[in-house]
């Protein structure tokens, strides 16, 4: 088998361990759960016989194992089970499948997330580039020491600067909805999808600067230059084909910390995004959306991280041309 | 690492006789060639810790001490001089719960991050000298938890155990313990290897002695820099869990929560940017901290490595 194939299989086998133990820990939360959840979930008022059988809803007459294969089926299945918030009256379930809270949020959320990568990936790529060339320039060192700062300040400060600076000019409230034009919904994004593009483009561009820096110093870029190679030739025929995996670790790496940093910003700015939901589920304790919600996180997060990986082993030159 | 005491010379110990640097010496030699980004961050650092030692001689009211008028602005735009940065939405003064806060966030953050340093430390040690199924489980475990971003691992362990600062603190430092776990072992690794190691061990040390006093010395310099960063990680962790209101929980004063309450009339911003100051302000607070450390860090990391960008 060619040595690539064998690489990115291993890899991927891997990537499934690694979400099977995942799963296993966000599943195992449910069982921390003190013994009497059940009337805390039901309400003072709950009758035995109510909780009794919400506990064999959950499944707790089973064993763990079981009740885990049958969680991952249901996960696989698309179902996810059913919210704990709305039951606290015992005579209406008036709760909701978790599906039907997550779906429309998810893809807000990942509305939100697409737009700042499209704004950050080039801006930054751009950014990291021409600093590594110019390096040590004044043009460096500025966007240095402004990525540095802003790499330490934490995501609802910039938030509400940003807020302070522009409040008159864009809405500080993104109460998007389902049925609204595209180019309205842009236009309520514009200040959390600007926040995250300053997160990640100060992480992504310092990354990018320093793996092509990296990548510079190497003897076979001074080699080609010394032989007397054009200087955009040296980049593009010799640096590029081994700049591909930095880089590509460095987009899917800074996805992967969108994957975290949507949750505050979407707090601040009030956008109906999955990370707010996780945060008021786990506000309210409601456990089945807590979950629900992590195992998205997560995988995403593993997913990317692969992708990234695999990347990285299918441009690397020195598996595609085995000696 | 230490050029003096590496080999024995018989004109090294004529030479026995010069004054050596007392700790202090040393470190005002370093600060003083210190770049101004490193003093800049020093004196922020200094002053914070000040603030939190003596905030109860230094805040004008108690930490949840309630006024009769609330929502006053700040004093020089129209408010009651006696409350400089005005008071919040039950009337405590907001001057007073910002001292308090950075006693009370910063404490927490600390405390955290020794934690961390405790487990993970110790763990990734055991495991680089230990080398067997120990530590390919300690390892492939932590490849595990840090493969699930700590920010959404610790909302999902919260929503179990609840928000109280102890289990806000041993969760945190749990989570973070995997990124020191895994520099303790790596950096560990190598000095492992060294032959007055394998000397001790010969001599019939314990696991102790060989981690404390053989080990532990030669790695100081990449755990002291990882502290500070650490710590810039877990404060910044805690205050965004207590900003999404699942951290440290009223009436305790905090940076986190505090922004919180302050984003009540951020939507009126665009008409008086004066309202957005009660949440600007702690915000302000937790990213001056952290900018200071991570340039403090940053000069560290640069003097011990001895590492000079050339070009």
């Amino acid at each position: 088998m060619h040595p690539v194939l064998t690489t990115v299989l291993q890899r991927l086998g891997l990537g499934f361990i690694t979400l099977f133990f995942v799963s296993i820990i966000i599943f195992s939360s449910i069982a921390l759960l003190p013994g009497d959840f059940g009337e805390q979930v039901l309400g003072q008022t709950a009758l035995p016989e109510t909780v009794e059988a919400f506990r064999r809803e959950l499944g707790l007459d089973k064993p763990a194992w079981v009740r885990y294969f049958e969680w991952v089926a249901g996960v696989l299945q698309g179902d996810l089970g059913t919210s704990f918030s709305g039951r606290a009256d015992s005579n209406s379930d008036r709760s909701r499948a978790v599906v039907e809270l997550i779906g429309p949020r998810l893809w807000n959320t990942l509305f939100l997330a697409s737009v700042t990568a499209l704004i950050a990936v080039p801006l930054s790529l751009f950014l990291g580039v021409t600093a590594a060339l110019k390096r040590n320039s004044f043009y460096d060192r500025s966007v240095n020491a402004v990525t540095l700062t802003t790499i330490s300040f934490p995501e609802f400060f910039l938030a509400y600067g940003l807020i302070v600076l522009l409040a008159g000019t864009f809405p500080t409230l993104s109460n998007v909805t389902a049925d609204m034009p595209l180019g309205e919904r842009l236009y309520k994004i514009a200040l959390p999808a600007l926040t995250m593009t300053l997160v990640i483009v100060a992480h992504m561009m310092r990354m990018t600067r320093a793996a092509i820096i990296n990548l510079l110093a190497s003897p076979y870029i001074e080699m080609a230059q010394l032989k007397g190679v054009s200087r955009s030739r040296v980049i593009l025929k010799h640096a590029l084909p081994n700049a591909w995996a930095p880089i590509a670790t460095v987009i899917a790496f800074n996805l992967a910390y969108l994957v975290v940093g949507v949750v505050v910003v979407e707090v601040v700015f009030v956008y109906p995004g999955i990370g707010q939901l996780m945060v008021d589920s786990v506000s309210s304790r409601d456990i089945p959306v807590a979950q629900a919600c992590a195992l998205i996180f997560a995988a995403t997060y593993i997913l990317l991280n692969l992708i990234a990986d695999i990347i990285g082993i299918v441009t690397n030159p020195r598996l595609l041309h085995p000696r | 690492m230490s050029d003096q005491e590496s080999a024995y010379s018989a004109a090294g110990e004529v030479a026995q006789k010069r004054v050596r640097r007392s700790a202090f010496e040393r470190a005002w030699i370093a600060l003083k060639k210190a770049p101004f980004s490193a003093w800049f961050g020093l004196i922020v650092i200094i002053c914070y810790a000040i603030v939190a030692i003596f905030a109860p001689l230094l805040s004008p009211y108690g930490e949840a001490q309630v006024f009769a008028k609330a929502d006053a602005p700040w004093a020089m735009f129209g408010g009651l001089p006696e409350h400089v940065f005005g008071t919040d939405q039950i009337g405590r003064d907001i001057l007073s719960r910002l001292i308090y806060g950075a006693r009370n966030t910063i404490g927490i953050a600390i405390l955290t991050t020794l934690l961390s340093f405790a487990i993970g430390g110790s763990l990734g040690l055991v495991a680089a000298i230990n080398r067997s199924w120990l530590d390919q489980l300690l390892s492939r475990a932590v490849d595990v938890l840090m493969s699930i971003p700590s920010l959404i691992f610790a909302l999902m362990l919260l929503s179990i155990f609840g928000s109280s600062i102890s289990s806000l603190i041993i969760i945190i430092a749990v989570l973070d313990s995997t990124r020191v776990f895994r520099l303790t072992r790596s950096v560990a690794a190598n000095v492992v290897v060294m032959d007055y190691v394998e000397a001790a061990r010969l001599r019939g040390e314990g696991l102790g002695w060989v981690m404390r006093r053989e080990i532990l010395p030669n790695i100081m310099p990449p755990l002291v820099a990882e502290f500070g960063l650490r710590f810039s990680f877990v404060f910044l962790t805690i205050a965004s869990l207590s900003f999404l209101g699942l951290g440290i929980q009223p009436p305790t004063a905090d940076w986190g929560s505090m922004v919180r309450d302050g984003s009540r009339f951020i939507q009126f911003v665009a008409y008086d940017w004066t309202l957005a100051l009660p949440s600007l302000l702690p915000a302000g607070a937790v990213a001056l901290l952290t900018v200071a450390v991570n340039f403090m860090v940053d000069w560290f990391l640069h003097m011990t490595s001895g590492l000079r960008d050339e070009h």
